[in-house]
């Protein structure tokens, strides 16, 4: 993912009404790392308050994703290959790492499968 | 607006005893001929066979049957299920196949099976070959590891609809039509409570057929086994696996189709499906 759509995101999920209604009840922070890009994505009822991009100093954070850049850009792909068409299957596969307190990750597993998705069908994301 | 119609397929339900104990199970049935009987998913129900128990070619030549297991779609569980967990094994769905088999008084059906239905039709090959004119593994390996940790699936604390929703969506091709996907997804979201999780102990531990593969013998009953490129509960290259341990066992992976194939995009599926049943057909009209 280029920097200028995880400068997107926020904009992108906040434009995303149902997406938002979605995740009314979830106030979190979690750490997104897309290769050795850390960013700290700041969710408050289901809106995307702030990223802050890294390298932080003592960050805090609930829950971590991490994937090689190449992950994320075939998992942004319009049409992404097998394996890497969902966050689920790339865990399975090792490609993704998930650290942390899974609990909010998983009760609102959905919201934050569509909310990493947004990119993959805006062009600014896809590369 | 469009005009109203019934559709072909008609639903009863169906009082038997399975293992001693008394069910109640829902069945829906359409078309005349050789017996069809589909087995869903583990957390889902007969709904994902909507597309064949609605296909006029395949009516034409096949009586198709779906029932729901107990605990899932219109079934009841069984009494006193309020007192115990739920866990699906491989005796209890066996003896609920060849119950249905029975009461409906099927001669020679032909079983058609996903992921756990895929994993029993292995079963079926096993111990009740000679009662299937054929067996037909949709997303069907021999064993299946957990990738995650299966207790979400049933916690207080996590909506268990919601959850098995999310869960298995990733499961579905990014190609699949959007209307078919959402269906799919919401039969997960209809489960009860802890049944997605109590399937998955026959997927994951109890259904585990490795060491029995060689005695499984395509010459008393055929094995069809089709598996869609994006499935990564029952991958393409698990029931590779799973065929190389049985000979003769015709394996064919779909492209564009994931875990859910009857149900997630099921006009692709019957493309794939149809050369299947003209086969046994073919073999039907030979012998």
């Amino acid at each position: 993912m280029s920097a200028d759509a995880i400068d997107r995101l926020g904009e992108l999920a906040n434009a995303d009404a149902w997406l938002v209604h979605r995740g009314r009840f979830l106030d979190v922070t979690f750490l997104l790392e897309v290769g050795s890009a850390p960013c700290l994505v700041h969710i408050h009822r289901g809106r995307i308050e702030a990223i802050d991009k890294g390298p932080h100093v003592m960050p805090r954070w609930t829950f971590a994703l991490r994937a090689p850049r190449e992950a994320w850009a075939a998992f942004w792909q319009p049409v992404p290959p097998p394996g890497f068409h969902d966050l689920i299957a790339m865990l399975k596969a090792g490609a993704l790492r998930l650290d942390g307190d899974q609990h909010p990750f998983m009760a609102n597993l959905r919201y934050f499968k569509d909310l990493l998705a947004l990119p993959r069908s805006h062009a600014g994301g896809a590369a | 607006m469009s005009i109203a119609q019934f559709e072909p397929v008609v639903g009863r339900y169906l009082r038997l005893g399975v293992g001693g104990k008394p069910h109640r199970l829902y069945v829906e049935q359409a078309g005349d001929g050789i017996p069809l009987l589909c087995l869903h998913t583990a957390g889902a129900d007969s709904r994902q066979y909507r597309a064949l128990l609605n296909d006029a070619e395949i009516l034409e030549r096949f009586r198709v049957i779906a029932f729901d297991l107990p605990w899932h779609g219109k079934s009841s569980p069984p009494p006193g299920w309020q007192n115990s967990e739920y866990k699906l094994t491989a005796r209890a769905y066996v003896e609920t196949v060849m119950a249905v088999v029975d009461a409906l008084g099927l001669d020679q059906p032909v079983a058609i099976g996903c992921s756990i239905g895929g994993r029993a039709v292995l079963h079926l090959a096993l111990e009740h070959a000679q009662r299937f004119r054929a067996l037909i593994g949709l997303e069907s390996g021999a064993h299946a590891d957990p990738y995650y940790d299966l207790d979400w699936l049933h916690r207080p604390d996590v909506h268990g609809g919601e959850m098995c929703g999310a869960m298995v969506s990733g499961l579905i091709a990014p190609t699949a039509p959007e209307a078919d996907r959402w269906e799919t997804i919401w039969h997960y979201m209809q489960g009860g409570p802890g049944v997605f999780k109590g399937d998955l102990h026959y997927y994951t531990s109890d259904g585990d057929v490795r060491a029995r593969l060689a005695q499984i013998d395509t010459r008393l009953c055929p094995l069809f086994l089709l598996t869609g490129e994006y499935d990564y509960s029952c991958t393409p290259d698990d029931t590779r696996t799973l065929a190389r341990h049985i000979e003769s066992a015709q394996v064919t992976i779909m492209q564009g189709l994931g875990h859910f194939p009857v149900s997630e995009d099921p006009q692709r599926f019957l493309a794939y499906l149809r050369p299947v049943l003209a086969s046994i057909l073919e073999r039907a009209e030979s012998s």
